[in-house]
C-alpha cells in the first residue's frame, strides 16, 4: 500500500485500528469498550497476578495434553484410513461429521463423562483438533506416489520401513498442514471447554472479569489468548515451509 | 538385411545359451481387459534386452512382473534357475518417474537400497557415493532431487539400482521423462557404464531408435493382448564413436525394418 508517494509497512493497518479503538474508548460511548492503552495497562497487571498465572499453566497444560493426544491418536488413524480401504469405509463418514459439526454442543456431554475439571478440558480439545488431523494424514497418505511405494517395495522394504522411512515422510507436508489447523481449533476447545466448566483456568478468570465488568481485563486477556493462537500457528507454518521446501518437487 | 530376425512364432525359438531370467506361459488380466496373454521368454545373462512395442502392449506390466512388483494370473519368472513371486535382491528397478525421496539427498536417495538391507551407514556411503561418480554425478551427493534436472533424477535413480549390487537391472522407460539432449547422453553412458558393469538389463521403450541404439536383442511386442510378436538381434558394433552408430547402416535397416512391422499398429 502507498499513500501520498510513501510506501506504508503492513503493520500500519493494524496501527489505524489502535488508534481508532483508543479514541472510541476514550470517547465513553459503549462502556463495553475501554481505550486501548487501559486495556494494554490491565494486561500487564494481569500478567503479574497469581490468578492469571495459575490459570495459564492449567491452561496450557490441558491444551498441550489434549494436542499431543490428537496427533499421536489423529495421525496413526490417519495414516490406516489412507491405506486400508475397509477402515476408511467404517470410519470416513464419522470423521467427515466431526470435522463440521458444531462440536460445542458436545461438551457438556464431556462434562457429565469426564465431570467439571481439567480432563474435560482436555477432552475438548482432543475433540476439536483431532478430526482435521485425520483427514489431512488421510489425504496426504492418499498423495504419495505410488511408485515411491513400488521402489521401496522392490528394494526390499518391511512393511514397518515402508511406513517409517517413506509413507510417513511423503505424507508429512499434510500432515503438518491438519496439525496446524488442528491447534487453531485446539485454542477454541480449550477456551470454549473452560468456558463451558467456568471454574477452571482462563475460563474462570473470563467468568470472574465478564460478571464484575471488569472489561480492561476482560479485553487483555481476550488479546493474549489471540496472540498465543497466532503464534503457534505460526511456529507450525515456518516448520512446514521448511518441509515443503524439500518436498517441493514431488 | 543383417538384423537376425530368430523367430516370429514363440514355441519355434531354440533357448538361447545361459538365460538368467526365464519368463513362462505368463499371462494378466485387468479385469475384462487382457494385458499379456502366455508370455514365454528368455533373457541372456550380461545383455541388454529391450521390450519394445506400442503403448497398451503390455512391457512395463511384464516388467513389473519380473520385478515382481505385480502379481501375474497365470506362469512363472525363475531368476537364476529359482521361481521367484516377489522382488529380491538379485534385481532392481529403475522407475520411469524416477521415485526419488524428495526430503532425502541423492546420497541418501542412492544409498536407500542398502539403507533398506541394514547395512552401515559409513558403508552404504561409501558405496553410493562410488556409483554416483559413476554415473557422472560427483559433486551432486548433497543435492536434493528438486534441485537436479530431469537427466539427473535418473541418474540418481539408476545409481541407486546399481549400488545394491544386483545382477539383474530392470529399467521402465528411463529417458521418457527425461529431454531430448539429455537423452542422447544419458543413452552413450549407458552403454559405456553396460561395457564395464557386468550385468543384464532388461529395458522398457517405445521408442524404436533408442531400442536399436542400445539393445543386443529386442523383443518386439504386439499390443491387445500383449504377445510376443518377433525377437531381433540387431548386430551393431558399440565400441567406437557412440555418434558413428546413429549413421551405421545396420543401426538405420534395422529401424527401418522395425518400423515396417510396427506400422500396423499406429493409430
Amino acid at each position: 500500500m502507498t499513500l501520498f508517494g510513501y510506501r506504508v509497512p503492513m503493520m500500519a493497518s493494524l496501527l489505524v485500528w489502535c488508534v481508532l479503538w483508543e479514541i472510541v474508548g476514550r470517547l465513553d460511548l459503549v462502556f463495553l469498550l475501554p481505550p486501548l492503552s487501559e486495556v494494554l495497562s490491565a494486561a500487564v497487571g494481569l500478567v503479574q497476578t497469581p490468578s492469571w498465572q495459575s490459570a495459564t499453566v492449567t491452561t496450557l497444560r490441558a491444551f498441550f495434553t489434549g494436542m499431543v493426544l490428537s496427533i499421536v491418536i489423529g495421525v496413526p488413524l490417519g495414516i490406516l484410513m489412507g491405506r486400508v480401504k475397509i477402515a476408511d469405509d467404517l470410519l470416513g463418514m464419522w470423521v467427515n461429521i466431526f470435522s463440521s459439526a458444531p462440536l460445542s454442543a458436545l461438551v457438556p456431554v464431556l462434562m457429565i463423562l469426564f465431570g467439571f475439571g481439567e480432563r474435560t478440558i482436555v477432552a475438548a480439545v482432543f475433540l476439536f483438533a483431532i478430526w482435521i488431523i485425520v483427514l489431512d494424514t488421510r489425504a496426504g497418505v492418499r498423495h504419495i506416489s505410488p511408485s515411491l511405494i513400488e521402489m521401496a517395495r522392490s528394494y526390499g522394504a518391511s512393511r514397518r520401513a515402508l511406513y517409517l522411512k517413506i509413507i510417513l515422510w511423503a505424507a508429512l507436508p499434510e500432515i503438518l498442514a491438519g496439525i496446524r489447523l488442528g491447534l487453531i481449533r485446539g485454542v477454541k476447545g480449550v477456551v470454549i471447554g473452560q468456558l463451558l466448566v467456568a471454574i477452571v483456568g482462563y475460563g474462570a478468570l473470563f467468568e470472574t472479569f465478564s460478571r464484575n465488568f471488569r472489561m480492561a481485563e476482560f479485553w487483555a486477556l481476550t488479546i493474549i489468548l489471540f496472540a498465543f493462537a497466532l503464534l503457534i500457528a505460526e511456529l507450525i507454518e515456518r516448520a512446514e515451509a521448511k518441509v515443503e521446501y524439500y518436498a517441493g518437487a514431488r | 538385411m543383417r538384423a537376425a530376425v530368430l523367430r516370429k512364432e514363440p514355441s519355434s525359438m531354440p533357448a538361447p545359451i545361459d538365460p538368467i531370467v526365464e519368463v513362462r506361459g505368463i499371462s494378466k488380466s485387468y479385469g475384462s481387459t487382457e494385458a499379456l496373454r502366455g508370455i514365454d521368454l528368455d533373457f541372456p545373462r550380461g545383455k541388454l534386452t529391450s521390450l519394445l512395442g506400442p503403448s497398451g502392449c503390455g512391457k512395463t506390466t511384464l516388467l513389473k512382473i519380473i520385478a515382481g512388483l505385480i502379481k501375474a494370473n497365470a506362469g512363472s519368472i525363475a531368476v537364476d534357475g529359482k521361481v521367484v513371486t516377489a522382488p529380491g535382491p538379485e534385481r532392481a528397478f529403475v522407475f520411469q518417474d524416477f521415485a526419488l525421496m524428495p526430503w532425502a539427498t541423492a546420497l541418501r536417495n542412492v544409498a536407500f537400497g542398502l539403507e533398506l538391507r541394514g547395512k552401515a551407514r559409513a558403508e552404504r556411503e561409501e558405496i553410493a557415493r562410488h556409483y554416483i561418480a559413476e554415473v557422472g554425478l560427483a559433486g551432486f551427493e548433497d543435492k536434493y532431487p528438486h534441485q537436479l534436472s530431469g537427466g539427473m533424477r535418473q541418474r540418481v535413480g539408476l545409481a541407486r539400482a546399481l549400488s545394491v549390487d544386483a545382477d539383474v537391472l530392470l529399467l521402465d522407460e528411463p529417458f521418457s521423462a527425461v529431454d531430448e539432449q539429455n537423452r542422447r547422453k544419458f543413452q552413450e553412458d549407458l552403454i559405456r557404464l553396460r561395457s564395464n558393469q557386468n550385468k543384464t538389463f532388461i529395458f522398457v521403450t517405445h521408442s524404436i531408435e533408442e531400442a536399436v541404439y542400445i539393445s543386443d536383442r529386442i523383443v518386439l511386442l504386439s499390443p491387445r493382448p500383449g504377445r510376443v510378436s518377433q525377437i531381433i538381434e540387431p548386430e551393431i558394433d558399440r565400441s567406437g564413436d557412440p555418434d558413428l552408430i546413429h549413421r551405421d547402416k545396420h543401426y538405420l535397416d534395422t529401424v527401418q525394418e522395425i518400423w515396417q512391422g510396427l506400422k500396423q499398429y499406429a493409430e
